[in-house]
Order: structure tokens, then sequence, then C-alpha cells
């Protein structure tokens, strides 16, 4: 691996003139600048995968999107985050995340706290662009504490990722392609006979709707806590 | 001036948007001033009128009978109104997708009566179900979405003024999906 | 142990002397096709009656690798060697051993199934990459060194500086073979010049493209030229390790590459000190567990390393950080095949042919309603038209032609009217379509584009590895739109909503197989409009 010696490089937000470090990615800088860029799939300390593409910018010059999460910033480059197209493609992309499989925020324990959801008032997604699949899929309740319901899933991964990345247990995973993809614990067992999983509850904490959540708890109190993870991989890194 | 034409139906729904309607409570008086009734549970008409300006339509589409309806309305009205999560996503009304309509039919007239004369599942007078339930927007064009369950009276309120005044609602402030 | 260039030709050269008194050779196809017609059965019977005619001194029997022609299975070749002048028997079945062996006898036997060796089919073809396919035994490391097998390597390692080699890939213009069309030589350069302890050649055999079985043909009629060629690149870019991802699907393939491998190992060609030079590589093959998306670069190089195959965002590119981490150069079969040519016979000679900037030739996979099915390897620029009417014998029962399908489910359609356009990179991406790795299936008049296209939406819907939204929800999403198209039950709105789809689904996907996926839907819109109209029902 060749490590490259780490800069400082200048370039533009939407015509705001932003430095940052040569190693950070466009996300990373816009957020230190107080620029909002959507994102599902990303969570501060966990590695990035780019698959929601809701954090796609432009870069001028260029007639390609790409993620922000994962693209490393370059001198002088000029970052486009909300222009038209890109709203245009985020509503499709959006929508068509509504559309794979049930969210029904009205009955889900997230309803209020999801992360989804307030991605559809934020960028105005009053109705799905797209036809509804409703893929549908059987609930794991067996775990003494927690719960998943797999038809509230978006495949953001953060379960998977902080599983293995934080807890070092890599009890989950995915199974299957395409929209019959699916997050399994070990070989595709009921979570509650899971011999890797730890019970720790970080997959719970991170997961941005109600694929998973606590037993017992109602929609006021189902509120997602990922601090506990972030503070945790900050503390990790400043030991 | 001539007061505009609005009709609201239920179609797959709880009438829960329909209650949030009433609950607009003295505002119903100042709307009164400005709209003509001419179709809704709240009123006697028996066939959807023809020269409607605004359809409020509240419910999924889940039996023929639904879809018929909507295709009426698409005819009859200039604008429709999608009010609430079942008429925009489907919402509870849609869950049944997860299992499908012959497995919702048999828990319905089967598995969960005490005695089924026909033995079959009912073909008259009830309408028959599709194979999927469906948003509005999913069978005809759609002017106006306002998400909720049930739609608050607010957001119902500020959304038939401006379109009567003609004038663009944000409504991300008074609603969403789940609310 | 052959450790050196003189001691190769020496090597070649004995394997000649043995075969002093034959004269002959009988050629059998044992390509996929002609095996499945039971090619290897009648190569036995072939040989005992050859043998019990007292015959096998004068000629000699042997199994090639796919001579092209597979619509024309089983394919019998008689070799004269003095004369060099091959005939190609077609459609021989086994009840016609007797009249195989009564031609090594009288030349007028068999007569009925000799091919005109004048067809355009055969003048028309320029073989480089197949060169070897048809005429050596896959088996056999011999015949491969006879047949001027490793000279290219051991030259290199002999005579010439990494450098050289590069130079020599970029002057010969060659470009990425799998379908991208990137400049080869540029890959290797940017491999050479980074820094790094470790770095892997990996070769793309994962074709899984329908309709295309280019890659398979190389690998079972020529795996030594593969092992060169990566032994080639890995020397220019300073590598000791190769794999070879082949996909599952190809046993023969897999079969054919680990027996050369071991064959190449105990002749020194592979290991330690190759020609006594320092130089280091060993190769290994690694199965593809049936997933299309395992083609694309990143993808591959992580079902190689023991993960679940999914693409990743690029960059960084795998020339920085490909397998495991380390700088990595991933060509395809082709790719490879082409490189021990070029640098036995020079870059300019392999530029001379082609186009400026599609250099040399290109193998195609002719399927559909197409009369001579098989492989063929032309030269770039050659004319869609002579490629389909001349090569290939025109279209089935001689229908008017409507469309041709290039590059599978990532490429498009071009209609009759564009059939004079010529074959290289920049014409084909001009109208819409893209070479491809090189599948090209014929469509005549009563072919549905709609449902050409469903059928390629589909194919990407199930194997969308389920990473990304775009590709994972917009590819099931625009096949049931493209459903509703076929059964003529869609709206006017649904029009848009699959442009829009197709535009969401192009520009944001994560990797080539989404980016790519609305190609067939697009193209199609392009020059079959009717008959998405047609899909529209009125209201």
């Amino acid at each position: 691996m060749i490590k490259d010696k780490v800069r400082v490089k200048t370039f533009k937000i939407d015509d705001v003139a932003v430095t940052g470090r040569s190693d950070s990615t466009i996300l990373e800088v816009a957020k230190e600048h107080g620029i909002h860029i959507p994102t599902l799939c990303y969570l501060e300390g966990l590695s990035c995968v780019g698959a929601c593409r809701m954090c796609i910018v432009e870069i001028k010059g260029s007639s390609k999107l790409i993620p922000s999460c994962t693209a490393k910033i370059k001198e002088d480059m000029e970052v486009i985050t909300n222009s038209s197209r890109l709203i245009k493609h985020r509503k499709m992309i959006l929508s068509m995340i509504f559309a794979e499989r049930t969210h029904t925020c009205s009955v889900c324990v997230s309803n209020g706290h999801c992360e989804l959801q307030s991605q559809a008032t934020d960028i105005g997604l009053e109705h799905s662009l797209v036809p509804y699949i409703h893929k549908g899929f059987d609930v794991d309740a067996s775990h003494k504490e927690y719960v998943y319901d797999p038809n509230r899933c978006i495949l953001c991964t953060r379960c998977v990722r902080v599983c293995s990345e934080v807890e070092g247990a890599h009890a989950l995973d995915i199974l299957g392609r395409g929209i019959s993809a699916k997050i399994i614990h070990d070989m595709d067992e009921p979570w509650s006979t899971s011999e890797s999983c730890t019970s720790c509850g970080k997959c719970v904490q991170v997961c941005p709707t109600g694929a998973l959540f606590e037993k017992g708890a109602s929609a006021t109190e189902m509120v997602k806590k990922k601090s506990i993870v972030t503070n945790l991989i900050q503390a990790r890194k400043n030991k | 001036m001539s007061k505009v034409r609005v009709a609201t139906i239920w179609l797959d729904g709880c009438s829960g948007c329909h209650m949030s309607f009433l609950d607009m409570d003295e505002r119903l008086i100042e709307l009164a001033e400005l709209i003509d009734v001419v179709y809704s549970p709240y009123v006697d008409a028996k066939e959807f009128p023809t020269n409607v300006d605004l359809t409020i339509v509240e419910g999924a589409l889940s039996t023929d009978h639904d879809l018929k309806m909507i295709k009426k309305i698409r005819k009859n009205s200039k604008k429709i109104l999608a009010l609430g999560d079942c008429a925009i996503t489907g919402n509870i009304s849609a869950l049944k997708n997860l299992f499908g309509t012959e497995a919702v039919l048999k828990k319905g007239y089967f598995d969960l009566v005490d005695f089924n004369e026909s033995g079959e599942y009912p073909s008259k007078m009830v309408p028959k179900l599709l194979d999927k339930v469906i948003p509005l927007n999913e069978a005809v064009d759609i002017d106006f979405f306002v998400p909720g369950c049930p739609t608050p009276a607010d957001a119902i309120y500020e959304v038939i003024k401006g379109i009567l005044e003609n004038r663009e609602v944000d409504i991300s402030k008074l609603t969403r999906f789940g609310k | 142990m052959i450790e050196s260039l003189e001691e190769l030709l020496a090597h070649a050269l004995k394997k000649k002397e043995s075969e002093k008194n034959s004269h002959e050779e009988l050629r059998v196809c044992i390509g996929s096709s002609c095996a499945s017609l039971g090619a290897d059965e009648l190569k036995k019977g072939l040989k005992t009656k050859v043998k019990d005619e007292n015959l096998d001194k004068q000629c000699s029997v042997k199994g090639v690798g796919c001579n092209g022609l597979c619509s024309a299975a089983i394919m019998v070749s008689h070799y004269d060697k003095e004369k060099e002048l091959e005939t190609i028997y077609g459609g021989v079945e086994q009840n016609d051993i007797d009249d195989l062996v009564g031609i090594i006898k009288d030349k007028s036997s068999l007569e009925n199934k000799k091919c005109d060796m004048n067809e355009p089919f055969f003048t028309k073809q320029k073989k480089i990459v197949l060169e070897n396919a048809g005429v050596i035994d896959p088996d056999d490391i011999d015949d491969y060194i006879a047949h001027g097998g490793y000279i290219a390597l051991f030259t290199a390692l002999e005579e010439m500086r990494p450098e050289d080699i590069i130079n020599e890939v970029k002057v010969s213009g060659l470009r990425g073979r799998g379908g991208g069309g990137y400049p080869t030589g540029l890959k290797w350069e940017t491999v050479a010049k980074v820094e790094s302890n470790q770095k892997y050649i990996v070769c793309n055999g994962d074709e899984g493209d329908p309709g295309a079985f280019m890659d398979r043909a190389v690998m079972e009629a020529d795996p030594h030229k593969i092992i060169e060629g990566m032994a080639l690149c890995a020397y220019a870019c300073g590598a000791d390790k190769g794999y070879i991802y082949v996909r599952a699907e190809y046993p023969e393939a897999v079969k054919k590459l680990n027996k050369a491998i071991k064959q190449a190992r105990n002749n020194g060609i592979l290991g330690n000190q190759i020609a006594n030079s320092g130089f280091n590589f060993d190769l290994e093959v690694r199965l593809g567990g049936g997933a299309f998306v395992c083609g694309e670069a990143t993808a591959l190089v992580t079902s190689i390393e023991g993960n679940r195959g999914q693409p990743r965002q690029k960059p960084p590119h795998l020339s920085n950080s490909g397998l495991w981490g380390e700088p990595t150069i991933l060509n395809n079969v082709e790719t490879f095949a082409n490189i021990a040519p070029i640098i036995k016979n020079g870059g300019e000679w392999y530029s001379s042919m082609g186009t400026k900037n599609s250099t040399g030739t290109k193998v195609f996979a002719l399927t559909g309603n197409i009369k001579n099915t098989g492989l063929v390897e032309v030269p770039m620029g050659i004319t869609l038209r002579e490629l389909i009417y001349d090569i290939g014998g025109g279209v089935t029962d001689d229908k008017p032609l409507k469309a041709i399908q290039t590059g599978g489910p990532s490429g498009g359609c071009i209609p009759e009217e564009l059939l004079d356009i010529k074959v290289d990179y920049d014409s084909l991406k001009e109208v819409g379509s893209i070479m491809g790795s090189g599948g090209l299936i014929v469509m005549d008049e009563n072919s549905n584009m709609l449902e050409v296209a469903r059928f390629f939406m589909e194919f990407s819907k199930d194997e969308s590895c389920g990473k990304c939204v775009p590709c994972r929800v917009g590819t099931t999403e625009l096949t049931n739109l493209l459903d509703k198209f076929v059964k003529k039950e869609a709206s006017k709105s649904d029009f848009q909503l699959l442009k829009d789809m197709c535009e969401v689904v192009k520009e944001s996907s994560l990797c080539g197989l989404g980016q790519a996926a609305p190609n067939p839907v697009l193209s199609t819109i392009k020059y079959f409009e009717n008959e998405y109209l047609e899909g529209i029902k009125d209201d």
C-alpha cells in the first residue's frame, strides 16, 4: 500500500471556498463546513460503502455523479451538492427505497425517529415516483431483546459494518441478490440461535429505520442512540 | 363568484382522514363560504357527479370497484387531491400485499369464521379484490399529495386554502408520512 | 526444464522431429459445441480406426480447440503438413469414421461434407487470438511450443526490459477486450510505475454475457497463450503472482487451464527463476460462483479475496488498490491472448491492422438468427454488414434483418439501417451500443424489440448484487414496467417514467452493471420507439 503524505487542499463546495485534509472525503469536508448533503448508509466512523447513493454530488466539468462519502477531495475541484439534476435523482432513489419493501410509517415503531422518513420530509418527497414492489419477508422476533423486521430494512448495511468493524463479531451479513438480498444472522439462522451475536445491540442503535428495534419499546421511546457507537469509535481513535 | 365544486370520497381507508377533515372545526364554516360539497360521505349524493373542480380521495385502491371509481373521478374532476398515506402509499391497506389476496381471503372467510355456509368466497354484492393494493397515482394522474395518517386538520385546511387561492403550500412543516 | 530461448527452440524442434514421419493430421474439434455432439467419442473411434488400418505413422489424430463454425459441429479438419493445406469437414457424425479415414487415402472421400474454404467465413477472418484454435492440442504444451509458443516470453526475458514490453503494447494500440476498451499499455504502465513490494496480475475469464463464448473458446483451445500473456504482463509490471478467475460454469476451461499451468510449471515456464532471469511468476485458477457481477473488476477482486462478490466504489482503482489492497492489473482473456503475438511480431505489426483508435482484431460470437453461428475473428473496422452477410452468411432462412445486439446486457441494439458502420469501439458507442466482450446477436424481422429489452433487463435484475439502490430496485422496477409494455398495458406516463428511471439507474448506480443496465432499453427506444408506443393502451 502506498501512503500519500497528508496535505491540505482548497476547493469549492456550492461556490463556498473550503479546505480539508487531503485524505478526507467530500462529505467530511462538507460536514465540517456546515454544508448539508443527505445520507442514509453513511455513519461516521464506519467504513463507507457508497450504497444508498443519496449523497451523490456533481463535480464541475464532469457529467458523472459521484457519492461524496467515498470521493476524496481534490485541489481546486468545484463540488455541486444541490443542482436540480441531483434533487431529481435523489427523489427517484428515495422513491425506490420506499417502494421496494413495506415502509408503513403509521404502524412503525420508529415513526417520528426514522432517518428514511425524515429524508422524505427534507427533500420534499410526498409520494413515491415509482410503483410499489412491496417485497415481503418474515420477521425474526426470536431474540429476547430485539426484533428484526426485514420489511423495513433499506440494506444500508450499517448493522453489518458496526458488528464487524466495531463489535468485532461479524454476526451479520447479506444473503441473496437484488431485491431478494437480506441481512442474516450467522448462516441465516434465527437471531436467538446465532452463536456469534453478542447481543450488544449496536446494530439496533445504528439502524436508520425500524428494521431493528428493541422489544417492548413504544414509538415515542424507540429513539436510536447512534451516539453510543460514534462516541465509542471516537474514543478508540483518541486512545 | 360561483363556489368551487368539491367532492370527497373514501376508498380503501379507515375514514380517519375524513374525521380529520371534520376536525377543521370552525374553519369548515369559512370553507363552506367558498366550496360546495357535491359528493361525499358527508352528503347524500348517490352518483358521482360530473364537472367537479376538486375531488379529495382518501384510501388506497383495493378492489375492481375502487379502480372503476378512481377512473370515473379522474374523468369527472379537474383536480384530484390524494389525502393521507393510504391514498399515497397504500399504507395499512397495502400491508396485505405482504401475504397476497388469496391468503387474506382465506384468513377472512375460512380460518377466522365460525361457519361459512356456501364454502366459497363471496362473489356477489362485494367487489373483487385486486391482486395488489395500489396507491392512487399508480392508476391515474394525481394533482396534489397530502400525506399523513391521518392527515392533520391544519394540513388539510392549509392545502385546501392554497388550492382555492392558487398558491403553493409547503406542507413539510404540517405533515409527513405516518403523522 | 526449459531454461533459455535456445532450449525452447530445441524443444520445439524435437517435437517436430518426433512427428517427422507423419505428414498429415486429422484434427477433431473438441470445443463445447462439438463435444456436446460426441466429438470425444468420434476422436477415440477415429484413432482406433487409423491404427487398425496401419495409418497411424503417416497420420496423427488429435483433439483441437474450437474451430469457429459451431453451427457445423462436429468439425474435423484434415491438414497436409507438406502442402500446408487444411480442408475442413462440417457436420461430421460417428458413422463417418470410415469415410474420414478414407480421406487419408483418397482426398475425394466425404466430399459432401467438405467446407468450401473460399467462403468469406474463412477468407475474411484474420486470426491472431484464435491462431492456434483448431490447430494445436490444448492439452499438450509441446504442441504449443512447436507452434511458436513461449518464444515471446523467452525473448522478452532475455532481450527486453520491462519498459520495452510496455512500450510495444502501447505502440500496438491494444485496448481492453473485456468491453471497456481502456488502453492496455497505459494500464500496465500505471501499475509498473506504482511502487509496491507486491503486485498482482488477474485474468478475467468470468464471461457472463448471454450469447458470448469467445473467452471460453480461447481458454479451452489455447490455454498456454493466456499464461504466456500474463507472464509477459507480470514481467513488464513487476508482479510475481497471478490469478485466472474463471466461472465455474466452464469446467472444461478450468480443466484445460489447470493442466496447462501444471505443464508450464513442470517445464520451468512458471515458478522461480524463469529462464534463469531472476523473474518469478506463478499462477492459480480461481472459480467464480456464477454471479454475473463478478465480471466487474472490483467485484471480481473481492470474490478472489474470498468475500461476497460485490463491487465497491471506484476510485481507488485496481492499479492502486486491487487484490488485498495491492496494485493489480486486471485484463480479460482475449486481451492477454493478444500479448504474445504483439511481443513476437512487434507493436507496429499489430497497429497496422484495424482502425486508428481500434487496432488489431476482435473475436465475435455470432448467435441468433444467423446462418454461420460460431466464433469469428475479424480485423477491427470491418463493417457490420460484412460481418453478418459475408462471414456470418446472412440471416437464417434469408429473412430480412431487423437489428443486431452487441455487448450483451450492457450493450444496445443496432438497427438494420446502420449496418454499414464500422466495428470499432468508438463507432459502436456513437450509435448507442458498445463493443462489449464480443457477443453479437442477430435478430430477424420477427423479433419483438420490447421483449429483447425486457429479456436483458430481467437478466440485469437477476444479476444485480443488491448493494446500491438504483440498480437493485431500478432493474426490478424497469423489468416490471417493460412487462407492461410487452403486454400492451402501459400508460403514457409509464413511458416517461421508463425514460426517467433509465436515466437515474444509468447515472447513479455504483458499478458498471447498473450503469449499463438501461442501455438495451435506451437503444431500443432510440431506434424502435414505435414498438414502445404500440405497447401503450388507449385510456
